[in-house]
This record gives C-alpha cells, sequence and structure tokens, in this order.
C-alpha cells in the first residue's frame, strides 16, 4: 500500500523568466486519490503534463514505479490522462474511442471487444456505444473519457480539472463516480484542481501548491484543520486572521494574547516564535449566544448574510472584525439583529496559530 | 392563425400575409440579381459551348447551328475516305496524359503543402499572418510573368544547372522542354491553392486531440493516420479540387515548360478554336473536360454527406 506509484525528485520549470515550478519534491503512494489543489497559474497543471510526457523539467527527476521517466515519450509511458475537455476523437464512436489505446498497445482482437464492453457498462454508456461524442452531453462525454482513459489499465491515471465543464449537480454526482471508480479499479488517481471542495470531498491526500512550491501535503482534515501557513489556511475553506501576540511557544502549543484580550493555549506549528503572528480561526468555529463558551467575549453583529441553512454574521470587537457563521439548527434560528450585541467565542482546540 | 388571436379587432392583413402577391415577394426579389448573375456568367457560357459542340463545322472556320455529334466521335474515332470509322487513340492518350499530369500535380502539392501547413499552423499568431500572406503573395504577379521566371530558373544557364554545375554536371545543361519541367511549374503555380485551405483545417485542429493520441500510446505514424488526416480530410480534399480541376484545363505551363510538345487538353481545345478552326471538336473536348471534373466532384460530394449523415 506505501509502495510509490509517482516520485517527484527536485523538479523545475520556468517559462522564459517565469518561474512556475521551484524545485519540487514529493511522493505519491500506490493506490490512493492524490489531488493537486492550487490557484490557477501554481503549477499544477504544469506538473500533470510532466507526468503525462507533455512537458518535460528544467531540471530533477520524475520515476514512475521506481522508473525515471523524464526521457520516455507520452505513448511509452503507462499513464492516462482524462482531459479538461474531454479530447474525445470527433470522427470515432465511444466504442472506438476507448478501444484506441487498447489497439495501439497490440491487444488482440476479442480481448479489445470485450474491454471495451466491460469499460462502457462500467460507466453507464453501453446503449451509446455506436454513437459519436457530438451526440453526447458533457456529463456523458466526461464518461467516456474516464473509460478510455481507464481501459488500457494505466500504472496511473491523471485528470485535468475533469469536471470544471460540468454542472453544479452533475459535477456532485461525479464526484463520488470517480471515487467509486478509484475504490474499485485500485489504480493510482492524480486529480489537479482549483475546487478545494472537490479536493477535501475526494483525496485520500492533497499537496496545496502556491507559486511553483509544495505549501502543504497531507490528508483533507490535516490541510483544512492543521493548515502550516496562511496561505493553505486562507485558500483551502474561509477563515478569519486575527492578529495575535505569541507570549511563549514550545512543543507544537503556544500560548498568545488575542485581540479580544483573552490568554489561550492553542496549538502551532514548528517554527513559531515569541511575538506578533497570526491566528486562524474558521467562521464555523466561532460559537455564538447560548452555544458561546466560557471564554467568550461581546461582540457587535455589522452584518449578516441568511443563507437558508446557515446563516453568516460579520462581527466586530474591540475594534477587530470577524466571520462567524451559525447553523440554523431550529425555525427560530436566525434572531440575533443586526447592530446588536451577542457572545461569541471559540474553543482553544479549534484554533491555531500560523507563521506568517 | 389561431382561433384564440381573434378576440381582438379583426384586421385584413392576416389573409394578404399568409399568400403575399407576386410583387410583395421579397425573397424573390432579393434573390434575383444573383439568379441572373449565375445565369448570365455561369449558365449561359456552358449552354453555348454545349450548343457548339453538336453544331456543324462551317466550310471556313466557325460552326454552323444544327446537331451533329461528329465533334464527339472525332474524339475516337477517324473518319475514312469513305465514311467507316477507325478507332484512333491520338485524342484519348492526350486525355489520359492530362489527367495523369494534373493527378502528379495534385499529389505532389499534397505532399508539400500538408508539413508546410502543419509548420505555419504550429507559428504564433502574428508570424501566422505574415507567412500566409506571403503564400497569397505569387497572385500579386501574373501568371504568365512567374511561368517565364521558371524558364530562366531551369534553363541553359539558368540558376539551377549553373548551381549543378558548380558540383560537377557538365556544362550547357538544361532542365526545359519535357514533362518535368511542365509538372514543376504546374505544382509551383497551384501549390497555394493547396496549402491555404489544408492549412485552414489543420489550425482548426484541436491540439488536445494529438495529445490524447499519443497518451493512449499512438505514436507519430498512428496519430498522423488516424487523427490528424481523418479530422484534416475535408481540407485536403478542397485543396485536392482546387488544384486538381484547373491542372486539367492548363494551357500556359505545358506550352512554355514543355514546349508544346505535349498536347494537353488544354491546349487541344485552344488550338481548335484557333488554328485548327473547328469549334465543334474543341467545345467537344471541353465537354468532356466538364464531365469528368463533374464525375470528379460529385463522387467527392456524395463521400462527404454520406459520412455527414453517419455522423
Amino acid at each position: 500500500m506505501n509502495q510509490k506509484a509517482v516520485e517527484v525528485i527536485g523538479v523545475s520549470k520556468n517559462f522564459g523568466s517565469y518561474q512556475a515550478l521551484k524545485s519540487i519534491s514529493f511522493d505519491i503512494r500506490s493506490n490512493e486519490f492524490f489531488t493537486m489543489l492550487g490557484p490557477s497559474g501554481c503549477g499544477k497543471t504544469t506538473l500533470l503534463r510532466m507526468l503525462a510526457g507533455f512537458e518535460s523539467p528544467d531540471t530533477g527527476s520524475i520515476l514512475l514505479n521506481g522508473r525515471e521517466v523524464v526521457e520516455i515519450p507520452p505513448h511509452k509511458r503507462r499513464v492516462n490522462t482524462v482531459f479538461q475537455s474531454y479530447a474525445l476523437f470527433p470522427h470515432m464512436t465511444l466504442e472506438q474511442n476507448v478501444a484506441f489505446g487498447l489497439e495501439n498497445l497490440g491487444w488482440q482482437r476479442s480481448r479489445i471487444r470485450s474491454r471495451v464492453g466491460e469499460m462502457l457498462e462500467r460507466v453507464h454508456m453501453s446503449q451509446f456505444a455506436t454513437r459519436k461524442p457530438a451526440q453526447l452531453s458533457g456529463g456523458q462525454r466526461q464518461r467516456v473519457a474516464l473509460a478510455r482513459a481507464l481501459a488500457p489499465e494505466p500504472e496511473v491515471l491523471l485528470l485535468d480539472e475533469p469536471l470544471s465543464a460540468l454542472d453544479l449537480k452533475l459535477r456532485q454526482a461525479m464526484r463520488d463516480e470517480l471515487r467509486m471508480l478509484q475504490r474499485d479499479t485500485g489504480i493510482t488517481f492524480v486529480f489537479v484542481t482549483h475546487d478545494q471542495e472537490e479536493a477535501l470531498d475526494m483525496s485520500d491526500r492533497i499537496a496545496v501548491l502556491g507559486g511553483g512550491e509544495v505549501q502543504q501535503i497531507g490528508t483533507p482534515t490535516e490541510i483544512y484543520e492543521e493548515p502550516v501557513n496562511r496561505f493553505v489556511a486562507d485558500f483551502v475553506g474561509e477563515t478569519n486572521f486575527l492578529p495575535v501576540e505569541v507570549l511563549e511557544a514550545a512543543g507544537g502549543m503556544a500560548t498568545v494574547r488575542t485581540p479580544f484580550g483573552q490568554l489561550i493555549r492553542v496549538s502551532a506549528p514548528a517554527g513559531v516564535t515569541k511575538g506578533a503572528a497570526t491566528l486562524s480561526v474558521r467562521p464555523e468555529k466561532i460559537n455564538l449566544g447560548d452555544q458561546a463558551p466560557a471564554t467568550a467575549f461581546p461582540a457587535q453583529v455589522v452584518n449578516k448574510n441568511y443563507m437558508g441553512g446557515y446563516t453568516h454574521y460579520l462581527l466586530s470587537a474591540n475594534g477587530t472584525e470577524f466571520r462567524a457563521s451559525r447553523r440554523n439548527a431550529s425555525r427560530e434560528g436566525d434572531t440575533i439583529p443586526v447592530g446588536g450585541t451577542i457572545a461569541a467565542g471559540f474553543a482553544e482546540t479549534s484554533a491555531r496559530v500560523l507563521l506568517a | 392563425m389561431t382561433d384564440s388571436a381573434h378576440h381582438g379587432p379583426v384586421t385584413a392583413t392576416a389573409p394578404r400575409a399568409r399568400a403575399p402577391g407576386f410583387w410583395h415577394n421579397l425573397a424573390f426579389w432579393g434573390l434575383l440579381p444573383s439568379w441572373l448573375l449565375m445565369g448570365v456568367a455561369l449558365l449561359l457560357p456552358i449552354l453555348i459551348i454545349a450548343a457548339v459542340s453538336v453544331a456543324t463545322r462551317g466550310a471556313y472556320g466557325g460552326f454552323e447551328w444544327g446537331f451533329d455529334l461528329s465533334g464527339y466521335r472525332q474524339i475516337l474515332f477517324n473518319e475514312g475516305w469513305t465514311g467507316e470509322l477507325e478507332f484512333t487513340p491520338q485524342y484519348l492518350v492526350i486525355i489520359l496524359r492530362t489527367l495523369a499530369l494534373a493527378g502528379v500535380t495534385t499529389l505532389i502539392c499534397l505532399a508539400v503543402a500538408v508539413p508546410v501547413a502543419y509548420h505555419i499552423a504550429c507559428q504564433p499568431p502574428r508570424l501566422k499572418a505574415a507567412l500566409v500572406y506571403l503564400i497569397t503573395l505569387p497572385f500579386w504577379v501574373s501568371m504568365i510573368l512567374r511561368v517565364y521566371a521558371w524558364m530562366i530558373i531551369l534553363g541553359r544557364d539558368g540558376p539551377l544547372p549553373r548551381f549543378l554545375e558548380f558540383f560537377g554536371a557538365h556544362a550547357g545543361l538544361s532542365f526545359m522542354y519535357n514533362d518535368g519541367a511542365t509538372l514543376a511549374a504546374m505544382v509551383y503555380t497551384y501549390m497555394p491553392l493547396m496549402v491555404l485551405p489544408v492549412f485552414a483545417s489543420i489550425e482548426k485542429l484541436d491540439g488536445t486531440l494529438i495529445e490524447a493520441a499519443h497518451d493512449l500510446y499512438g505514436n507519430r505514424w498512428v496519430t498522423l493516420r488516424r487523427v490528424i488526416l481523418p479530422l484534416t480530410a475535408p481540407g485536403l480534399i478542397s485543396g485536392a479540387i482546387l488544384v486538381f480541376v484547373p491542372s486539367l484545363g492548363a494551357v500556359l505551363e505545358p506550352s512554355l515548360m514543355g514546349g508544346g510538345k505535349q498536347m494537353m487538353m488544354g491546349s487541344l481545345i485552344q488550338l481548335q478554336f484557333s488554328g485548327g478552326r473547328n469549334w465543334p471538336f474543341g467545345a467537344a473536348i471541353a465537354m468532356t473536360l466538364l464531365v469528368f471534373v463533374m464525375i470528379v466532384l460529385l463522387l467527392i460530394a456524395r463521400r462527404a454527406t454520406a459520412k455527414e449523415s453517419t455522423a
């Protein structure tokens, strides 16, 4: 299980004077759903294209199952890609599309036929086998692209923002379907996206990329609950950045003074020292009114947005503004008026000091 | 007009809108100029030539209206003194030679144009526009001048023989006045007509499809054969038509470059209308040429529509 499917070692890439990747290193384990998450221009697509073989790194090496592949052309790598635009061959039927890779691998005709049938069955597209891509909807094309890429049983499946062209409801359904396909086939999936929700929902592990560097690698919970720096905390989910003063830091914990005058002990990554720092608290972890803990402080409601299931509040205390959200658990849930004062607070375990 | 629409004041315009009078048929009057232009510029000349082809040859050149198929008969048969018909392949040879020359010209243009167009399509937008402009540049110079330029290039003491002499070829070399010279000039003349449509179809080609082909274990040859060629076929076909059709009627290149030694259909037709003074025969050859072209175009059109209906 912990065998390495992909090893990226010291890979860098420049486009002219622009540094797309700055000496990146990380491993992807066999059979895991690995996501590269980051804003556009963070280098995630470049990295994916390097794994496929469409780009080559300026420095560093890439190993696929322990084998150096930088010099190997795309058609000789046991890696398949699901393209963002699907890239189905418009002049071929779905069957022909799915069979294309198998024919090039020199499979026997009878084996190709049964494999194509099996793959189309798996993505629920059997009844359209003889149609052409133009006769399909976006979601259907997406599933055919998946079947085509999975048919040759690649060592690694690369997915380049495959859900971004679908509408919201379909996207949700495809997430579950992708996750299930990955579990069933046991193939290593490398998924690229800028959508943090997708990444949190589907991945075994996430690499957050930013500015051509790996910012953090971890499980979805680690990334969301224990972001190592401001970039990760900001990009994944919503959060409040509160200016705090670190009084003492040791052993992964720190004593800080909040702008609301409290002294609290919170978790902190290695490298946090005494002095000014940033505290990250997620809006949903700030409790209001009768749900607020003993350490609560009074805050004024500056604005609120009623979202149905939730209400988002913009609050102010001691001249510091912050956001909180509350689940409307009952019919009378949203009763705090704008301009009113309410008790607000958060558990010490819900906050985290960040580097820089 | 449904009944529910009649709850307002009843107007008299409804029936008139349904059946407009002749003078109010805007579509007819709007399209009339283009129908007239097509009729006068396209249909009328062809009808005249068709009429001439079945006319009788005049005693002193020209023709007399009538119905006489001897013009067509003359393509394959010679009429002896006693009126018996004798099969003579001389014009058939000319027709076949013309078809072969046009075919070879088309194939060479295809082979050269595909890599050229591909290369242009891969350039950044500004350079691409400049290169396309350069491809069309020869059209700005009269064709006859360009053919004379080729006569200089290939002829005795021209740049090409001189260049080869430099590498040891014997002096006084000339490449003029043979089928090769004719072919060179024809390929040169019709090349832009091939490059432009091929370029247009290659440029439209989605680059990720090529990547997808490589990704699915297709090498360069497989990718070219199974993805690039099928998807650029419309451009290749229209380029081939644009080169093949005028090649069939080429007059200038065979007579200037080939030295007029090898008769082609174009020259043959011209000869019948000028020196030969046999207009019905010339018109009959022209109609034969037209039928060949129509057959080729119909076959291609039928294939294209057959493909579309299965798409």
